[in-house]
């Protein structure tokens, strides 16, 4: 399918993003990595970049960098080396980043996903280790900036993709998929307002068919709604250029949520000469094959394969797996209630209908405590396919269990919602539907099939809704028939 | 009984495990001889702490928890961080500056029981071979207090043959312990490259930088060289990953059985650095050429001591290590392409010297800079920024790379052939205060002997073999192969055992 043109131009967008690894500790120190302390208490000597101190790798990031190219479908480099990006900033301690620049970790693969209906891929060029910077802080000191080195040596992994999204709608589409992976597999929090998923879109627009045109990165965003408003006024203000005739020059730029708008920050004239070259305190970062099968072994369950396996093992619709699976919390929930497999499609609609909707009414997700836990939802799911209630009375269990809590049966018993089963006395409530409800008898027998109806509702009625329709049915069609 | 200051490591150890004589006495009579800082080998001394750990020392002996090296002093180059004193790396830029903690050697040596005498002076950063370039002045040489005792650990060599201290540590990125050890008549080893941690050190050039003990003995130098060493894999990722080990063990091979299987210690001489190649006249083809300015009492010295291993048992043959004249622009592109990022992190922002009155950061930075760093440190630093810089690179550092990869093939070749290579440590002995101080170059050549262990990592000392011009001391470099620095001290213990040109003092030294 051809892509979508804006005012006769393509465009071309390609992803780098930085997710802030979940570790506990720095990336090369122990610091802890914990957001929102006091400034500089979370900054030990190495992080100072104190004279004598020396970086050691955090395992735990490395194991996370593995877990994202195995659910990418990457190459784990069995080699792969740290280097030096050397800079002055007050904020950079040592007067360089460490961070792998050759060879990277993580090399290849992709992020699928669904645009509309239309599945798309992304191809992945690269993941790699790097630490953070810390905080330049231009408030609150007069003629001075204050320096805070919390978040330096915060482990992120920078995922850069190829240019291969072709409108702002699939950038935040990959996006968002992207963050659904990684907080999926629990290697990042995913917290975008704190930073620990932000993203820089290189955009680029050009005629179909024509070279690739030069881009412009628009850095540090950090919301998806920003996202999509910085790259389409981006797009618009590149296509402008074109059109009045001037050439787009390279340039990082930020965009600014007040005004709507990309700004320059810096052009290619400006770029530093960063003079990387390999970090001799930190030997080669080797990954064998054993470390490797470990990870795996250990990770969760990928969402699409989880998807799968409901649609499998469950016999649900792959809409109902889809949905599911958009959330590990929410997958979980329905696993614990689909107790028994014939009763998954019942677990599924309740997972997604009423549990989603209170979970909603409330503002909250699947990962707090669901005030109906998964077990108690199983058991009500089983009272239900059992015939011990009405899908009806459900709810009104599901609401008092909801608003103030309970046993499932003890709910049934004390509300006396427990479906007639006896029946013997559901004759004799039928015998006096049919003898106080003559007309209706006779319209039926004279071929009027909504008489049936009024008679299972007055049946119904009679038995304060504790019938069991199905059983009403095949007695009023016994004794009519 | 010999003057205390006289004695060596062991004999210390031994008097003050016997309880002849106490921490505090030992450590009161060194602190005599550094008062008025002789030879400015010093660069902080506070006797308050030293006997305060000299007290501690006596408390463990007399309790039995002593550790080996209990109560002995040491005193340590001024680029170990230390909590307990000033750490200045001999620059303007970390004066006054103290560590919030131990280098993990100072705290190892500690461990062992040595009582610290306070810090010793080298060139700023580590960056030289005569001291000179030292922020805080110039270290003079004991044998001839007009003449430099070598750098960059010049302090301690100096501390050390001046009786000042009966040990010291060094640290040796291209020679810094070898030819001060060399210059000042002692006995230095710098180890196999990760066996002693880094943290701790001021960086100069990570890949190559190795601290190491400057005693008066090989003997001694394996007492200290055995605290000093260990795995440290928490804190220094290129600390190599093999179990403590007693340095001391083989000192007591005969080099007659000391080889592979019993058989004669072979002892391999580069062509290259003796007889014929040290005296061959130019070769157009070679960039760099050094081994004709070594000077005819250096290798007549060398020739004898390896006459003298020859007569206790060892074989001498010929080696070859034909890549070796290359250490010298390889090296000082490699040392300074690290030296310039290590550095970096000197910005006046978090520690350290800052410029007072600037205009901007930049400024601020480029100020900082200027007032902070030495002249030779600020060479380095730009000559590591051009070979790293884009365009440069290829051309430069990686094909210093390459060609220190060939450098480690040619060792790798030669230990084929012998168990430990021998040869002069500098072309010539200690050379006058300000001879070389206007010709970085003069003094960069000088270097070429103890640079090619340095870039292959090896193991490798000096110890001395005698006095050459003017009276001065020379010293012969042994160099092993890896993680052999048993086999090192054996020889050079088994020389030190049939010589006597170890226990030679500058006749000043009373």
């Amino acid at each position: 399918m051809s892509a979508k043109l804006v005012q006769g131009y393509e465009v071309v967008i390609g992803f780098e993003t930085h997710a802030q690894l979940s570790t506990e500790s720095k990336i090369f120190s122990r610091a802890p990595t914990a957001f929102g302390a006091e400034p500089n208490t979370q900054a030990c000597a190495v992080d100072l970049a104190l004279p004598g101190t020396l970086p050691v790798m955090n395992v735990g990031a490395v194991e996370r960098a593995i877990q994202l190219g195995l659910a990418l479908g990457s190459h784990i480099a069995e080699r792969s080396i740290f280097a030096r990006k050397n800079y002055f900033y007050p904020d950079l301690p040592k007067g360089y980043q460490i961070s792998q620049f050759e060879i990277p970790v993580v090399q290849g693969g992709e992020v699928s996903f669904l645009l509309g209906d239309e599945k798309k891929t992304v191809r992945l060029v690269r993941a790699h280790l790097e630490e953070d910077a810390g905080k330049s802080l231009h408030e609150d000191f007069i003629g001075q900036s204050g320096i805070d080195l919390n978040r330096a040596g915060t482990p992120l992994l920078e995922i850069v993709t190829e240019p291969d999204m072709r409108s702002s709608d699939e950038a935040v589409a990959y996006a968002k998929k992207l963050h659904e992976i990684v907080t999926w597999i629990g290697i990042c929090d995913g917290n975008m307002q704190e930073g620990s998923f932000r993203c820089d879109a290189n955009v680029s627009v050009r005629k179909p068919g024509a070279p690739l045109g030069t881009r412009r990165e628009i850095k540090n965003l950090n919301s998806f709604k920003f996202m999509q408003q910085a790259i389409d006024y981006e797009v618009r203000w590149q296509i402008e250029e074109l059109e009045d005739g001037r050439e787009i020059q390279q340039a990082t730029v930020l965009f600014n949520p007040d005004t709507g708008e990309t700004r320059a920050m810096r052009t290619k004239e400006d770029a530093a000469d960063y003079r990387y070259f390999p970090d001799p305190d930190l030997p080669p970062l080797v990954i064998g094959r054993d470390w490797v099968e470990r990870v795996r072994s250990e990770m969760v369950e990928l969402p699409w394969v989880m998807a799968e396996r409901f649609v499998r093992d469950y016999g649900l619709p792959e809409y109902d797996a889809g949905i599911l699976t958009q959330n590990q919390a929410m997958a979980a929930y329905f696993e614990g209630a689909a107790t028994d497999q014939r009763n998954a499609k019942l677990a599924s609609n309740w997972t997604m209908g009423e549990v989603s909707r209170r979970l909603n009414i409330d503002g909250r997700g699947f990962d707090a405590e669901v005030p109906v836990s998964s077990t108690q939802l199983g058991t009500l799911i089983g009272r239900i396919a059992d015939g011990t209630i009405s899908n009806n009375a459900a709810k009104q269990v599901f609401d008092v269990l909801w608003t103030e809590s309970g046993e499932v049966d003890a709910v049934i018993e004390a509300k006396g919602l427990r479906q007639m089963n006896d029946s013997s006395a559901l004759e004799a409530i039928i015998e006096e539907v049919l003898a106080a409800n003559a007309k209706n008898v006779e319209e039926f027998k004279a071929g009027n099939a909504k008489a049936f109806n009024a008679l299972v509702g007055q049946a119904m009625k009679a038995s304060k809704g504790k019938a069991n329709p199905a059983q009403v049915n095949e007695l009023l069609k016994q004794k009519l028939g | 009984m010999t003057e205390l200051h006289h004695l060596g490591v062991a004999e210390l150890a031994a008097l003050l495990k016997n309880k002849e004589v106490s921490a505090v006495e030992v450590a009161t009579r060194f602190l005599a001889n550094t008062g008025g800082n002789p030879h400015n080998a010093f660069l902080d001394i506070d006797s308050e702490v030293t006997l305060a750990q000299a007290r501690a020392s006596d408390a463990k002996l007399a309790s039995g928890s002593a550790g080996p090296l209990e109560g002995v002093p040491v005193a340590h180059k001024d680029v170990f961080v230390t909590k307990d004193f000033v750490t200045t790396a001999g620059s303007k830029m970390l004066s006054g500056y103290r560590s919030p903690f131990d280098a993990t050697v100072v705290a190892r040596l500690r461990q062992a029981g040595m009582v610290s005498l306070g810090k010793l002076n080298c060139d700023e950063f580590a960056m030289g071979s005569s001291n000179e370039n030292s922020a805080f002045g110039p270290v003079t040489n004991p044998w001839d207090t007009a003449r430099v005792p070598g750098g960059s650990s010049g302090g301690s060599a100096a501390a050390v043959a001046a009786r000042l201290t009966p040990a010291a540590t060094g640290t040796d990125t291209g020679g810094s312990i070898r030819q001060p050890a060399a210059f000042c008549g002692i006995t230095g080893i710098k180890p196999t490259y990760g066996r002693a941690s880094r943290y701790g050190m001021v960086a100069y050039a990570s890949s190559l930088d190795q601290a190491g003990p400057m005693a008066r003995s090989a003997e001694d130098c394996a007492l200290l060289l055995t605290a000093m060493c260990g795995p440290d894999l928490d804190r220094d990722s290129t600390s190599l990953n093999v179990a403590e080990e007693n340095f001391s063990k083989d000192l007591l091979r005969p080099l007659a059985t000391a080889g592979k299987n019993g058989q004669p210690l072979r002892i391999g001489v580069p062509t290259q650095w003796l007889g014929g190649g040290a005296h061959s006249p130019l070769d157009p083809d070679r960039p760099f050429r050094h081994a004709e300015g070594t000077h005819e009492t250096v290798q007549a010295r060398i020739e004898a001591a390896c006459d003298a291993l020859r007569s206790l048992g060892a074989e001498v043959v010929a080696v070859s290590l034909p890549n070796a004249s290359l250490s010298i622009p390889v090296y000082y592109i490699v040392a300074c392409a690290e030296a310039s990022s290590n550095l970096s992190r000197f910005d006046g922002v978090k520690f350290g010297h800052r410029a007072k009155d600037y205009a901007d950061l930049t400024d601020m930075y480029k100020k900082t800079r200027a007032e902070g760093f030495g002249q030779e440190v600020k060479r380095r630093i730009m000559t590591g920024a051009y070979v790293l810089s884009h365009g440069y690179y290829d051309a430069y550092y990686l094909q210093a790379q390459k060609i220190r990869r060939m450098i480690a093939d040619d060792f790798r070749q030669a230990f084929a052939k012998c168990d430990v290579i021998a040869g002069p440590v500098a072309p010539s002995t200690a050379w006058a205060l300000g001879d070389n101080s206007d010709d970085p170059v003069a003094s960069y050549l000088a270097d070429i002997f103890t640079l090619p262990a340095s870039l292959a990592g090896l193991p490798c000392m000096s110890l001395p073999v005698g006095l050459g011009d003017y009276g001065l001391p020379v010293g012969m470099q042994l160099i092993g192969s890896y993680l052999q620095e048993a086999q090192l001290l054996n020889v050079a213990h088994q020389y030190q055992l049939a010589t006597t040109h170890h226990q030679q003092r500058p006749g000043a030294v009373a």
